[in-house]
């Protein structure tokens, strides 16, 4: 019997990203911020908000099962709260390789660049610190979420 | 009855009186969690300026019911961001208000609760009675609370709040409705929901609140703004003492300490202008870092004398609530208390309809289909209405790109921390 013919999923094209914030982090500028980004680059996104707990990030990923998963935190507890969140969305099989990154103010000072190589050993694909300046500089980021759209 | 005589005189009436010979009432925001600090702060505080209100401001673990980890905390000796009022005993909360709270300096706890039952017990148990808050406002966007919940939450703590008259005093709720998401939401919004929150305050049985708004981008339509809510609370708190408190811009704040300063004394003004009794102050450490005391009495000083310095001719009329603003907070109040006669309903039906839509808010009762941006005045308009019934938007379609939204957030940071645009500004 002949298979059956199935399309390729274009190669280009919009991702599908899930956005959200930390289950102790109340901001939302941030997460309305990074959506607008994203739109502007024409991918699609599902904001979950600010608070959300862990549990409800790791379902909507499984949900909506996103070409990528973006967290953002600058409320200063963004270490602590995403090394469980990361470990928890990696013990998934389905979310085993799903790419998955986090920026903002992570830290209350200090120790960044070690507490960074952390959170990418626990499973994250990217961690962008906050840069000072004028505006917030999201070259890299726009940079990996293309390389994202090229690669898929 | 000793607590009855130890009761200082009512928020409102210290208010009233403060207003009625000429002086601005200011208030800092305030809260730490080592009660040493916390008094000293008080103290300090006290007699920075004529007219004084005091702040106790609640950490956020004690804010959203985690009060073992505030606990956690103190015997690590962490500092918290606020004062943890239920996990102190009352001795001790009560040595940081003995001596400082009298019938010259009220103090009002502030904190951001979606579920504030166990905060409104714990101020009351210290004789106290002035707090701040409201079902929308301290739910949608601190989190995903559903809003259910939180009308249900408020319910309970407006009654137990009411019911202290029973002892005597005259407990005093403010709205926070007025300072929704900190900026970007037009003023017709901040001010139906300001005063839909007096009435779900007035309909649980308070009888002295106050109406809030926040400074947002231009000071004639905030002017516009704040003549409105006079308007509507007039119509809609039969009966009852209330006052507008007016908050000092709470977006990004500027920079550069002339930029801070001069924004603080715009809303001096503006209080003034529009008969605003009382006005919640930024300091110049706003954009860097939580203010420090010092930083705190300068701001009250600056502000307080801002206000004397600018007395204006005659007292706000009637006739200034006739303007863009009022006609349409005017058109959501009336379309949200259609809906329900009990204003807690009313709310939850208004906001599950998107009747009641605020922008770039993520919450999930929220509709989030209406946006907003600045206008070449320097004025803040609707690009999206979603279903709310406020006639149409010319502009609509041209959403913000995301620098575009940095843009208007940085809007007025950038209007204060570069001279040679301050004289257009003002």
């Amino acid at each position: 019997m002949k298979p059956v013919e199935r399309a390729d999923r274009p190669r280009s094209g919009p991702l599908d990203v899930v956005v959200t914030g930390l289950p102790s982090d109340a901001h939302t500028w941030n997460l309305v911020f990074i959506q607008l980004l994203l739109e502007d680059l024409g991918h699609k996104v599902v904001n979950l908000g600010s608070c959300v707990p862990q549990d409800e990030i790791v379902e909507s990923c499984c949900k909506f099962e996103p070409d990528l998963l973006v967290v953002s935190s600058v409320n200063g507890h963004g270490f602590n709260d995403a090394r469980p969140l990361i470990e928890a969305v990696r013990s998934r099989w389905e979310l085993a390789s799903l790419p998955a990154v986090i920026g903002g103010k992570l830290g209350v000072g200090g120790g960044e660049q070690e507490q960074a190589t952390e959170l990418m050993r626990a499973g994250f694909d990217a961690v962008f610190q906050d840069g000072s300046g004028d505006r917030p500089g999201f070259a890299a980021f726009t940079s990996f979420v293309g390389s994202l759209a090229v690669t898929r | 009855m000793t607590a009855l005589h130890r009761r200082p005189r009512s928020f409102g009436r210290f208010v009233a009186e403060a207003q009625a010979r000429g002086a601005l009432v200011v208030q800092p925001r305030m809260g730490f969690s080592d009660p040493a600090l916390m008094r000293a702060g008080l103290q300090a505080t006290k007699g920075a300026a004529d007219a004084v209100v005091g702040t106790v401001t609640i950490d956020s673990y004690t804010r959203v019911g985690d009060e073992p980890s505030a606990v956690r905390a103190l015997h690590e000796r962490v500092p918290l961001n606020g004062f943890p009022i239920t996990s102190y005993s009352p001795h001790t909360s009560a040595w940081v208000l003995d001596g400082v709270r009298d019938a010259a300096f009220p103090v009002q706890v502030r904190h951001g609760s979606a579920r504030p039952q166990g905060i409104i017990a714990a101020l009351a148990r210290l004789g106290l009675d002035a707090t701040e808050g409201g079902p929308v406002s301290y739910c949608l966007p601190y989190g995903r609370t559903p809003l259910l919940d939180s009308v249900r939450n408020w319910q309970e703590s407006c009654e137990a709040l009411a019911a202290l008259r029973a002892t005597g005093a005259e407990p005093h709720l403010e709205t926070f409705g007025g300072c929704m998401l900190g900026q970007l939401c037009p003023p017709g919004l901040l001010v139906a929901l300001s005063a839909l929150e007096a009435l779900f305050f007035h309909r649980a049985g308070l009888r002295s609140i106050s109406l809030s708004y926040a400074q947002q981008t231009s000071h004639a339509q905030d002017r516009e703004a704040v003549h409105a809510l006079r308007r509507l609370a007039g119509d809609l708190l039969p009966g009852t003492d209330w006052h507008i408190v007016l908050y000092t811009y709470m977006g990004l704040y500027p920079r550069t300490p002339r930029g801070a300063l001069d924004l603080l004394e715009r809303s001096a003004e503006l209080a003034v202008e529009t008969g605003a009794a009382r006005l919640i102050v930024k300091t110049t450490a706003e954009s860097h870092r939580i203010p420090t005391v010092e930083e705190n009495v300068e701001a009250l000083r600056v502000a307080s004398r801002a206000a004397a310095r600018h007395v204006t001719a005659a007292a706000p009329r009637a006739d200034l609530a006739d303007n863009p603003v009022y006609a349409e907070a005017r058109a959501l109040v009336d379309a949200v208390l259609e809906l329900d006669a009990d204003p807690g309903r009313a709310l939850l039906k208004a906001f599950a309809r998107g009747l009641l839509d605020v922008p770039y808010c993520l919450h999930p009762d929220n509709a989030g289909r209406s946006r907003s941006a600045i206008d070449h005045d320097g004025r803040l308009v609707w690009t999206e209405i979603g279903a709310m019934p406020i006639g149409h938007v010319s502009r609509r379609g041209r959403r913000l790109t995301a620098a575009g939204l940095y843009d208007a957030l940085s809007f007025v940071q950038r209007r204060h921390d570069t001279p040679q645009t301050q004289e257009v500004a003002a």
